[in-house]
């Protein structure tokens, strides 16, 4: 038996055949819904979530019990649930662990969040590409409902309560809560504005409430064990633990679960064994690639919502993308940035044209073709989208282009003067392959 | 897709099955255009693509015009309106994956098949395509065979893998 790979969520997420019921209960599963389900009051829940100062995994950060409280009480409208599991942040690859081996804790915080706020239908919404999770999931659904977990009356406690699974088609904005709900009521994936936000007119302009997997998986450990329990983990301002998506050229790249405000340069070094291959770090983006990234002089810095923010950046979705010494940074925000003119949904101006400039102007900065003022030129457009738009993709494609030149701005400026890359371990591959 | 639209084909019909399984999507939703996505999956998987008359059936079963079930399905980039090969190689080109090799690995796939993005072997057995992040980021490159996903993937591997592809 190998060490356990985490305290909360990786605990015995390795455990042969987790994925169903028997499993899950013989580990203690579903004795939280038991314990709770009819026998402490929805508004007990929303405080013990509150007071455990739980915050939503997906990016935002937002804390799950207050989004939680601002559902009405006592509206004629039906309420729902709506797990976001459209895992597409890129260097992100938690939910896609967590759902694959264990869906039962899934179910089990969507049933308690669920009471906690008064909704009966959840709808589990999953990227295009996860339809062999789809399955996994649906399975463990069916044997929930066998279970008495779901239907009518759960448990005997008179609470009623159903999950649906929703496949999404391929497209990154329906990570983006309200072009989720756009794209679950059978729209094109389009954001709306904000306000109403979801939790008053969210769903079929009813009460709603999203929440990120890895949030959802906390709740059962948290109304099981309490608020200070789970502040054991993490700081004052994040409590708890974080899945680090680790991706990059690093030895042991993976998913690891630690206590919120790990210095970056332990998560590198101690758990994913350091850099392969004699490479050095030179940049990391540490929540995914729509947060601007640090320099290695900044390894020390505590993955932590504070913490990032005091470096300004964020911990986001926890997708920590490692850079080499010897790749190229104007290449690498090309390839962000055309990552994000690929995916904007095309309905605000600012972002649907700003991210095919950006792109542009990378491109001819890359490839040796670029003016003195393209710097600039870069700058100025991402201020003109960041803020500008409807939904946090503009500011995700406009921020990791601010990051690159504050932090790295003499290699974008060696493109303009030598008309070439300082380094790029990627094209001397590529030019490697072709000439032998 | 212009041309794919236009194509005229005689109608078709939801096979039993097929009309069973959408009266149980339809019981989950409080109206029928929630059920656009979940419906436009189950004719992908019925015809391996979505033909023009798939869209007519999917728009008449649903109550939704036409163009605009045709804009929801070319608003994502999943649902195929053309046919595709037998083995759909959706390779990431995504941050992570491009620091790993995804790059030179595309561009192996593209000189080994003869294909470039988008396009279909001449015997219908691969159809190549740069897709983005699959969130497999630490298991860079990856690519995903229809729905199976191949992490690690260097040229000789993805050679290997492509032998067992029949």
């Amino acid at each position: 038996v190998s060490a356990p790979r985490g305290p909360l969520l990786f605990k015995d997420i390795d455990t042969p055949g987790l994925t169903s019921i028997d499993t899950y209960r013989r580990g203690g599963g579903y004795e939280t819904a038991a314990l709770v389900l009819g026998k402490k009051s929805p508004d007990e829940c929303i405080e013990i979530v509150k007071a455990s100062g739980l915050r939503g995994r997906g990016g935002a950060g937002f804390p799950t019990g207050l989004k939680w409280s601002f559902v009405p009480k006592g509206s004629p409208k039906p309420k729902y649930l709506v797990c976001n599991a459209d895992e597409s942040e890129p260097g992100t690859f938690k939910d896609r662990e967590l759902m694959e081996k264990n869906p039962h804790l899934l179910i089990e915080g969507m049933l308690l969040s669920a009471y906690a706020f008064g909704a009966h239908i959840g709808y589990l919404y999953l990227r295009g590409e996860f339809a062999y999770i789809q399955r996994i999931l649906e399975r463990a659904i069916g044997e929930a409902r066998a279970a008495g977990l779901l239907g009518d009356n759960v448990l005997g406690s008179g609470f009623e309560f159903e999950i649906h699974t929703h496949l999404g088609a391929g497209a990154y904005i329906c990570g983006e809560e309200t072009a989720l709900l756009s794209s679950l009521e059978g729209y094109r994936g389009q954001p709306r504005l904000k306000p109403p936000f979801p939790a008053v007119e969210g769903l079929y302009a009813s009460p709603t409430v999203v929440n990120n997997v890895e949030t959802l998986m906390n709740v059962p450990h948290i109304l099981r064990h309490g608020a200070a329990w789970f502040r054991q983990w993490g700081t004052e301002k994040s409590p708890g633990t974080k899945i680090l998506s680790v991706s990059g050229p690093v030895k042991r790249p993976g998913n690891y679960e630690v206590a919120m405000g790990l210095p970056l340069r332990a998560l590198i070094d101690d758990l994913c064994g350091g850099m392969r291959d004699g490479l050095k770090v030179k940049a990391v983006i540490p929540g995914g690639s729509s947060v601007p990234p640090l320099p290695a002089s900044l390894l020390d810095t505590g993955l932590d919502y504070e913490s990032m923010n005091a470096v300004g950046t964020f911990i986001g979705s926890g997708g920590v993308i490692v850079i080499d010494d010897r790749t190229c940074l104007v290449d690498t925000l090309w390839n962000i940035t055309r990552f994000y003119e690929h995916e904007s949904c095309g309905k605000c101006t600012p972002c649907r044209e700003g991210t095919y400039w950006m792109s542009e102007v990378l491109e001819r900065l890359e490839h040796g073709q670029g003016r003195e003022r393209d710097i600039d030129l870069l700058n100025d457009v991402a201020d003109n989208i960041l803020g500008k738009s409807f939904c946090a993709l503009g500011d995700a494609a406009a921020m990791p282009v601010m990051g690159f030149i504050k932090h790295f701005r003499d290699e974008f400026e060696h493109h303009v003067t030598q008309r070439r890359c300082l380094v790029n371990r990627r094209r001397e591959s590529v030019l490697a392959e072709a000439s032998a | 897709v212009s041309d794919a639209l236009l194509e005229v084909s005689a109608p078709l019909e939801w096979p039993a099955k097929a009309r069973a399984e959408i009266d149980e999507v339809l019981s989950h939703y409080p109206n029928r255009r929630s059920a656009v996505l979940p419906v436009l999956w189950i004719a992908q998987r019925e015809w391996g693509w979505i033909p023009p008359a798939a869209l007519r059936l999917v728009a008449g079963t649903l109550g939704l015009p036409e163009p605009e079930v045709f804009g929801i399905a070319t608003f994502y980039t999943m649902f195929n309106l053309r046919p595709i090969g037998r083995h759909h190689l959706q390779v990431c080109m995504t941050l992570s994956c491009s620091l790993m090799g995804a790059d030179r690995l595309f561009r192996h796939l593209e000189s080994k098949l003869g294909i470039g993005h988008g396009e279909t072997t001449p015997d219908g057995r691969f159809t190549l395509r740069r897709v983005e992040c699959l969130a497999a980021c630490g298991g860079g490159p990856c690519m995903q065979v229809n729905e199976t996903y191949h992490e690690n993937l260097d040229e000789a591997r993805a050679d290997r893998l492509l032998e067992t592809l029949t």
